[in-house]
Order: structure tokens, then sequence, then C-alpha cells
């Protein structure tokens, strides 16, 4: 077994707790930023750690394509290639694939790529169905998805040092260690959340629970209360290039022209490099036009997004939530 | 702003040491200016800059038409000028009007009343006036003149024009000089030595604290550089500093040294960045010219690599062996490689600082050089083993 999962607090369903992997001992519930390519889109390694990024996901398909997983291989995995030293989290490959014979082809496949490229937790091959469709289509993935993590798990070469995570699809068997799939692809926020609560009820409790996709914030919290553990999503990185910044009351969109000479930080309750030292309008005539614009949005929306699921609530909420009557004291600093 | 003068080698070539207000430590000159685009390093942030030797990078060049689309001088101003909008409050602003990469001077829609530049906005004319407002806004802490540039090719009535507007223009901006920030008095004259040489001894009696000298990187040889840059330094005080905009690659930067000139901006860093290459001339002065040298890569002519070569796929060793810059220290050709294939903006990232990097530390070996009395030689075989290399590269293919 490659990782240990301790929970260390609860909050009814909620859980707080240490997963420690090969390479990097993490808090969750945590959010992983998507390295697509070997890379955070204009961030060094070295800022990833500093904003407390903890794992990163690289998508094996695109890995695969360029530079090749054995080229990672050879140079000694993903981690040392890219100068990583924290944990990886690597996809199965499945997701960017369209025809369904080649999926079946590359299940054992998406293994071996994984195993090469040396992540510390690398996703078996699932069949995505969308949870909206109904019918003999959710049965059928369901199972297939079954049979394929049994082959992955029969392919899977590493087990001591990397994990094996099977995706729950359209059911509820148990696997290895569990991610919630299928869902982050526009269904309704009702039906959503449904499926997440009936995952976690039904997954153990000692193994960590991982909802692929998501996502906005507020869904990240809700889930987190329903009891999953970690999330990755491409949202805060991919908005951040279109000049969108997130702040605690939703979302700034920079580009604006009312930001034009708005000379206020970003989030004045944010502490990164970004909101402390620059103005909206400064921002606003970076955005979509220079590269620096989306480097500094995508520092300040990953700043946010890794420092906010640790529970650091600020004051006035506490206060809002004690006239409530909802005791959330325990994830108040003191 | 002060600046004086510490040593002298081959009669003009000065190591000098420039001091400014919100720079902790002085610097050195010959002195590189870091190219930005609004204040900050085109691909560096602000963070990673700190990762840069210091002071050496400590001196930033921008040009006040990179916000000729916001935000206003009013909003800069209450923010509290430039160093406080970039966030970077220890590091010295020069502001100049061109900026080699982006802001060209347009001298076909120059004009009486302004100057006219090629901008990623459009073709902009700048009225002195409009200048001076937004230097007053930006606060740097020293800019140069409006100045009409004209390139070599220029016809002499053209030239003389240039010459005497950009007398006038300075003048004007004297006129409306903010309180702090040293002026620089620009000159100008294009390829034509009587004119160079009339406009350095009109800007001279001016009331400035330097001299900025413009048109040069527009068109002329190298062959008729010399003389050029001669006919204006010559006639210049030598107790001020001298800044000059594009001289980019390194023979150039030799060039304005030998006739006396102190501050230098370039564009080399960023088109080589762009491009994917990373310097790798040898910076030690010590080091003998290999003959034995054999062309074994593509892309590779000994100053710097194509790092989106092939050959590079797997090479896991950093660009140069023993540099010390960030992406040195922290990743290898090969990832860098991947990155320019897969497109990824890091690898601009990580190729600015690398490049910048050495880049400073060849001007380190300048004031070295000059120090020691022998820049002339170091010039000399400079030049020479660049073109040596390139020989021997011919015979061997």
């Amino acid at each position: 077994m490659a990782l240990r999962f301790e929970v260390l607090g609860r909050f009814n369903r909620a859980r707080a707790a240490q997963l420690t992997l090969p390479h990097f001992a993490c808090q969750t519930p945590l959010f992983m930023p998507v390295g697509t390519q070997g890379t955070i889109k204009g961030l060094t390694t070295d800022q990833l750690e500093e904003i407390g990024c903890q794992i990163i996901l690289g998508n094996t398909y695109h890995l695969a394509l360029r530079p090749t997983s054995e080229l990672i291989d050879e140079l000694g995995g993903l981690h040392k290639f890219m100068n990583w030293p924290r944990a990886l989290l690597t996809d199965s490959g499945g997701f960017q694939m369209v025809s369904l014979l080649h999926l079946a082809d590359i299940t054992e496949k998406g293994v071996t790529f994984q195993n090469r490229i040396g992540a510390d937790i690398i996703m078996a091959l699932d069949d995505v169905v969308r949870t909206t469709i109904t019918g003999p289509r959710i049965e059928e993935a369901m199972y297939r998805t079954l049979r394929w993590v049994d082959r992955c798990i029969a392919a899977h070469k590493r087990p001591h040092e990397q994990n094996l995570f099977g995706i729950v699809q359209g059911g509820l068997d148990p696997v290895l260690r569990y991610a919630i799939g299928g869902l982050a692809g526009g269904e309704d926020k009702d039906s959503f959340w449904r499926v997440v609560a009936q995952c976690t009820a039904a997954l153990p409790e000692d193994k960590p629970r991982y909802v692929m996709g998501v996502g906005y914030p507020l869904d990240i919290v809700v889930c987190s209360a329903l009891g999953a553990d970690m999330y990755d999503c491409v949202y805060p990185t991919r908005t951040a290039r279109f000049g969108t910044a997130l702040v605690p009351e939703g979302v700034l969109k920079l580009k604006h022209n009312a930001m034009v000479n708005d000379t206020r930080p970003i989030d004045p309750t944010c502490a990164c490099m970004v909101c402390k030292n620059y103005t909206r309008a400064y921002i606003h005539c970076l955005v979509t036009k220079d590269a620096m614009g989306s480097q500094l949005l995508s520092y300040h929306n990953l700043y946010y997004m890794l420092q906010f699921p640790k529970g650091d609530v600020p004051e006035w909420v506490c206060n809002a939530m004690d006239v409530a009557g909802i005791d959330i004291s325990s994830c108040c600093s003191s | 702003m002060k600046f004086a003068v510490k040593a002298l080698s081959s009669g003009k070539a000065r190591a000098g040491v420039v001091h400014l207000g919100s720079c902790p430590s002085s610097i050195e000159t010959p002195c590189l200016l870091l190219s930005t685009r609004k204040g900050l390093p085109i691909f560096i942030s602000p963070d990673l800059l700190s990762s840069l030797p210091s002071p050496d990078s400590n001196l930033l060049q921008f040009s006040p038409l990179h916000f000729s689309e916001g935000p206003s001088p009013k909003t800069i101003s209450s923010i509290g000028g430039l160093h406080q909008m970039v966030g970077l409050h220890e590091y010295g602003f020069a502001a100049v009007a061109r900026d080699s990469i982006q802001c060209l001077p347009e001298c076909g829609s120059t004009n009486k009343t302004g100057a006219s530049f090629e901008t990623p906005c459009g073709r902009r004319l700048i009225k002195p006036v409009e200048y001076m407002e937004m230097i007053t806004s930006m606060k740097p802490n020293l800019w140069a003149t409006l100045a009409d540039e004209v390139p070599a090719w220029a016809n002499n009535k053209r030239n003389k024009t240039s010459v005497d507007r950009t007398v006038k223009w300075l003048d004007e901006c004297i006129a409306r000089s903010p309180a702090g920030g040293a002026v620089f008095g620009s000159i100008v004259g294009g390829s034509n030595i009587e004119e160079r040489k009339r406009c350095a001894q009109e800007v001279a009696v001016r009331n400035v604290s330097g001299y900025w000298i413009g048109g040069f990187g527009l068109g002329e040889s190298m062959e008729e550089r010399p003389s050029l840059l001669n006919a204006v330094t010559d006639n210049l005080p030598k107790d001020w500093p001298r800044m000059i905009c594009g001289l980019g690659l390194p023979e150039e930067v030799l060039q304005g040294v030998a006739a006396g000139v102190d501050l230098f901006d370039s564009a080399y860093i960023y088109h080589l960045t762009i491009g994917g290459f990373a310097l790798t001339f040898p910076l030690d002065r010590t080091e003998k010219i290999d003959y034995n040298y054999q062309l074994s890569d593509q892309g590779s002519d000994r100053t710097k690599i194509n790092l989106r070569a092939t050959v590079y796929r797997k090479d896991a060793t950093p660009i140069v062996e023993d540099c010390c810059c960030y992406t040195c220290q922290n990743h290898t050709k090969a990832y860098i490689n991947h990155l320019l294939n897969v497109h990824e903006m890091l690898a601009q990232i990580l190729l600015e600082i690398h490049n910048t990097h050495h880049y400073l530390g060849f001007f380190r070996s300048i004031r070295e050089a000059i120090k020691e009395g022998c820049f002339e030689q170091f010039q000399k075989k400079f030049v020479q083993s660049r073109r040596e290399h390139l020989a021997a590269d011919v015979v061997s293919v």
C-alpha cells in the first residue's frame, strides 16, 4: 500500500484528514490544480509550493503524446522531469479518447503509461457516462468500469509506489480507493449533490474520496460537507486567462471597463502577493493583452483555491453563523 | 540621482557608479536596463525577479506609451507612481518613449506637434505636453526627453529637422520637468556625423542630469556606428551618464562601451526568449579558444542554443553547467524543450530568467575588463572568438 489516510477531525459527515503519499503528506480536503502538460500554466514549481499546492494533476493522454511516457520514464519520472517535489496524480487518459473500441485497447496501456510517468496516484480507466442519462447505458457503464478496474489492477506494476484509484460510475460497488466520476459535466446542481451524497454514504470511511472535475468554490464546500476529500478543476487557471478573478463574493471580471481606474486590490482580505501589491486598475491594463496578466491572476486564483478549503474562516463568518445558531467554531481560527 | 566615473580604459570606456533614490545599493556601470512591459518584465513575475543578481538587475526600463490605454495619469498619481503601481519599491525605473520591442519610432507620421510610434495599440502620436503629464504621474527615477528619431537612410533635410525638433522638445520637456527624477537630454542626428555633433553640442549646454542617445539600431551598419557614436560622446561632458537605446547584441554593446556609453537597454534578451534560444557564450574571460570544437548539434553557434532542437529532448543537464540562475538550478534542457513543444508559457519565463542572468554576467565581465584597464583587448578577443567559431563551423560542415 502506498498511502495512509488518517481522519484527524470531523464535523458530521465532513472530515479533515492526513493523506500520506510517497512524495508528500497532504492535508485534506484539498484542491489539485491541473497541470495538463507537466506544468501549471505560467507558474513555477517554487511558486506552487509557496501558495500551498500539495498535489498537481497531470493528463496522461497529453503527456503520452508529448514528450511520451517512455521519455519521462527514461528521465526518472514526472516528478524529476518537472522538478516537483510534492505529490502528483495522473488520470487514465480515457477522458480525451473518443472511440469506444480504442478505449478498450488502452485500458492496460493507460496503466502502463501511468506507471512510467510515476505519479503518486493513478486513475483506473472508466467508462464515462453522464449521470443525467437514463436507461441501460448506465448499467453497461457500471459493469464495464468494474471489469476495466480489475484489468487495471492486474496491469498495475508498481503498487508499492503508486496508488490506483477506482472510479465510481453509475454504481456504488467499492474498489481499492474511490473517485467519483461522471459529474461536473453540466448536470443540474440538485442532481449533482445527491449523487455525491449517495456515493460518500456508501463508500468506506477510511479511504479518500475524490470528486473529479469539481470545481467551483461553493461546490467544493458542499461536497466537503457531504464527506468528499479531494478535488481538481481547470476552472481557476482557465478563468484567470480570461481575466476573471475568484473572490469571496464570487468572481471579479478584471476586463470590465469599471476596473480601469479602480485602485483597490482584487480582494482586500486575500494575503497573496498579487492582492498585496497590485490594484485592479493595473491588472486590468494587463489582462488579455500581456502574459503577465494571466500569470498574476492564475497565481491569485490558485492561492484562493488552495487556501480556502483549509478552513481559514474569516471572523465575520464565524460571528454570523453564531447568530444563525450554526456551530462552526471548530473551523474558526482562534 | 548621483553618478561618478571610477575608472577608464582605452581612453573612452568608463566604469562608473550610479545611485538612484529608490535603490538601496549603487549600481555599477556600464549596466543593462531590463526591458519591461508596463513596468514588469515580459515573462518573469515580480516574485521571481529577486532571484536575479542584485543590484545589477535593479534597473528597469519602460515606455510611458505602454499605458496609453490606461490606467490614466490621474489614477497612476493617486496610486503613487509607477514604483507603487507595480510593487517594485526598491528598483530604479528609466522612462524612454522608445522601447525597442514594441514602441518603435514611426518617423513618417511624426510631425512638428509630436512623435509617432507604432505600438500594440496602433500608431500613437505623443506630444511633449502629454508625455510630460505621463512622466509626472509615473515618477520614474530618470527619464529621456521626447525625441524625433529617424532611420539611417533618412535624407539630410529630414535628419536636420529631427535634430531641431528634438532640441525644441527637450526645452519643452524640461520646462515641465517634475521635481525629483533625473532628466536625460535626448540626442539624435541619424547617420550624419555633423548633425550628431551639432545635436550633442546643443544638448550639452542644457540643464540636464544625463544624456539619452537615440536614433541607433535603426539601420546604421556596424562599420559606420563607432564614428557616429564618437561624434556624440566626444561632445558631451564626461561627468554625466550616457544612456543609449537600440544597441542590443553583445558586439553592439561593446561598441557603445568603447565610445563611452554607460547605460544600455537591449531587445536581445526578448528576441532570444521568444525564439526559444538560451545564451551559452562563455563568460569566463580566461577561457582559451578551442579550435577543436566540433559542431555536434543543430542550432548551436557556441553563443546560444536553440532549445526547440530535437537533440535536447532527453538532455537532463541544465542550459549552462555552472550557471546559478533559477532556471539552471532547477530545470533541464529536456524539460524546457518539452515546454516549447507544447507551447507552455513557463518556457519563456524560464528562458527570460536565464538569458537575463547570463547577459548581466556579460556586463559584469565588461566592467571587470575596464577596471583592469584591458577593455580594448576584451572587446577584440570577444568579437574575434565569435567570428572564429563561425569560421570553424563553416569549414566543418
